[in-house]
């Protein structure tokens, strides 16, 4: 389905989106209590079926975290990518969309271990790379270790 | 103690225990604590971060080019197809059209390497199974296209032969004729092959309705690759999103449905035969031209978001770079096929004896390091 089409339908069921379409994909930012709405619509609408999370990842935009989801329609083969800001820098928490795309739960707990980011109803929030005594969160900007990193 | 030990394992009651990190069947450090009870596995719980080397996070200290000598270090079975994952993100980027000889010839490159991952891919799932002899015959096949390899990009495992904008320099003058005389050579010996794995009896029954993995479970954990395929989940990058010379060849998306590892087996198997066939209709063609472009010294993206989905040997790899319009990304995020595929192995392995699991794993096809990365 063509970019525009998918923008209607996404504006209709959710007016406060912001959309801005890139070369690539139509991106969709939302507040942090929707995501899971409309992720939930975006896979079980029969129009947009977006059945396959290809990525899921977070960035860090030191005042905010961003959470970015990379969706395919193994139907239509269109994507989209949705994505939703975090404010609260001390406990970041957001939903997850493990009962969505199963193949969510190992992404967020690498985005849990990395991120400090905590996932609500989460089946199996463990760290996945580091060690359970590890202090600090690797990926975000402000992270220091002055074993580990060499700055030049 | 020994007799509490006896006890335990006759009366079948649940004890866990660990898989590794070291064990030749997982192909490299992961561990994987298995809950079974008397030999059935009740539960997979695997451990990772055992070479976790924050490539993600080193990439953001890193220029371009240079990353693209990480990415070797993620799934190093298929190296070339992951620089050029890198390399396609950076020219799509700055929207540099790159020479048709350099599409041909990572075409081209990417297949060999496909096939020589596959045909690693063959010899371990062999010994995995118990069959060793699987091994010398693949590793002496794999042999020729590492040499092809190693003729024009001066390495034989961790290629690093793209740069953004083209190849780090021309094919060898030997270069079409050795391809030609390999596919001549292999055609001969991929039957071989079927002879001596595929009709085997026991490998059959081993490998026959053994985990299976629905087409909506792959879909929804994003198994993707050969491991995908085999479940009939259509997800061939090459064919839905094409890259490179691939819309300009006639390959067929090898599909099966059955979802077993057998399935997973078959996939691999044909794959060998549409790649050498991608690589017959493009040798020959190789158009004449600049084997790169000039790129300015220094390669600074554009503010904004660059995704890009490549098919490397073990499914869907993905790069997706946040620009901040400096020389090196503000960050990196690699979608490591390994990594979902992994997700999948309780659902597959549940119910199933110890045995199965190394079947499974070897037929799942998995590299730590682009899991951990």
């Amino acid at each position: 389905m063509e970019n525009e089409k998918l923008k209607e339908i996404v504006i209709a069921y959710m007016p406060v989106a912001e959309v801005i379409a890139d070369k690539q994909f139509l991106n969709i930012t939302v507040n942090d209590d929707q995501i899971h709405n409309l992720a939930k619509f975006l896979k079980n609408s029969p129009e947009t079926c977006f059945d396959y999370l290809f990525c899921e990842s977070a960035i860090d935009y030191n005042d905010h975290f961003m959470m970015v989801y990379h969706l395919d329609s193994t139907k239509y083969r269109h994507q989209i990518v949705i994505k939703t800001k975090i404010t609260n820098r001390e406990t970041p928490i957001v939903d997850s969309v493990c009962d969505i795309w199963i193949g969510a739960e190992y992404h967020e707990r690498e985005i849990f271990d990395l991120f400090g980011i905590h996932f609500n109803n989460h089946p199996d929030l463990r760290k996945i790379f580091l060690d359970n005594d590890w202090v600090g969160f690797p990926l975000r900007k402000d992270y220091t270790d002055f074993v580990n990193i060499v700055e030049r | 103690m020994a007799e509490n030990l006896q006890n335990m394992l006759l009366e079948e009651q649940e004890f866990s225990i660990n898989m590794g990190p070291q064990h030749p069947s997982t192909h490299g450090v992961l561990r994987m604590v298995l809950k079974l009870k008397g030999e059935t596995v009740l539960e997979v719980k695997p451990q990772l971060g055992y070479i976790h080397r924050g490539i993600e996070k080193m990439s953001e200290k890193l220029t371009y080019p240079q990353i693209i000598h990480l990415t070797d270090r993620l799934d190093y079975l298929s190296a070339h197809i992951l620089n050029e994952a890198v390399c396609l993100t950076v020219e799509n980027a700055l929207e540099v059209e790159v020479p048709e000889r350099v599409k041909y010839i990572r075409t081209i490159m990417d297949e060999l390497n496909r096939i020589a991952s596959h045909q690693l891919w063959w010899c371990a799932f062999g010994m995995d199974l118990g069959a060793l002899t699987t091994f010398f015959y693949g590793l002496r096949d794999r042999e020729k296209i590492l040499d092809i390899f190693e003729e024009s990009c001066g390495a034989r495992l961790l290629l690093s032969y793209n740069v953004p904008g083209g190849l780090m320099n021309d094919i060898h003058p030997n270069f079409q004729k050795r391809v030609k005389d390999f596919l001549k050579y292999f055609k001969k010996k991929l039957p071989e092959y079927d002879a001596l794995l595929t009709g085997n009896p026991i490998m059959q029954q081993r490998t026959k309705g053994i985990g299976l993995l629905t087409k909506e479970q792959a879909v929804a954990y994003g198994v993707t690759g050969p491991s995908g395929r085999g479940s009939g989940f259509s997800c061939d990058v090459r064919k839905h999103q094409p890259y490179s010379a691939y819309s300009k060849v006639n390959f067929n998306e090898i599909l099966y449905t059955e979802g077993d590892t057998f399935a997973r087996y078959k996939v691999r198997i044909d794959e060998m035969w549409e790649s050498m066939s991608i690589i017959e209709q493009l040798i020959d063609n190789i158009p004449e031209g600049d084997f790169a472009i000039k790129m300015k010294p220094i390669i600074k993206l554009p503010v904004g978001e660059y995704y890009q989905r490549v098919e490397a040997a073990r499914g869907e790899f993905g790069v997706f770079v946040i620009s901040d319009g400096n020389k090196t990304p503000y960050r990196m995020k690699f979608r490591s096929p390994n990594f979902s595929n992994l997700a999948a192995i309780n659902t597959m392995a549940k119910n199933q004896k110890i045995a199965d699991l190394i079947a499974i794993g070897g037929s799942m096809d998995f590299v730590i390091p682009d899991m951990d990365r």
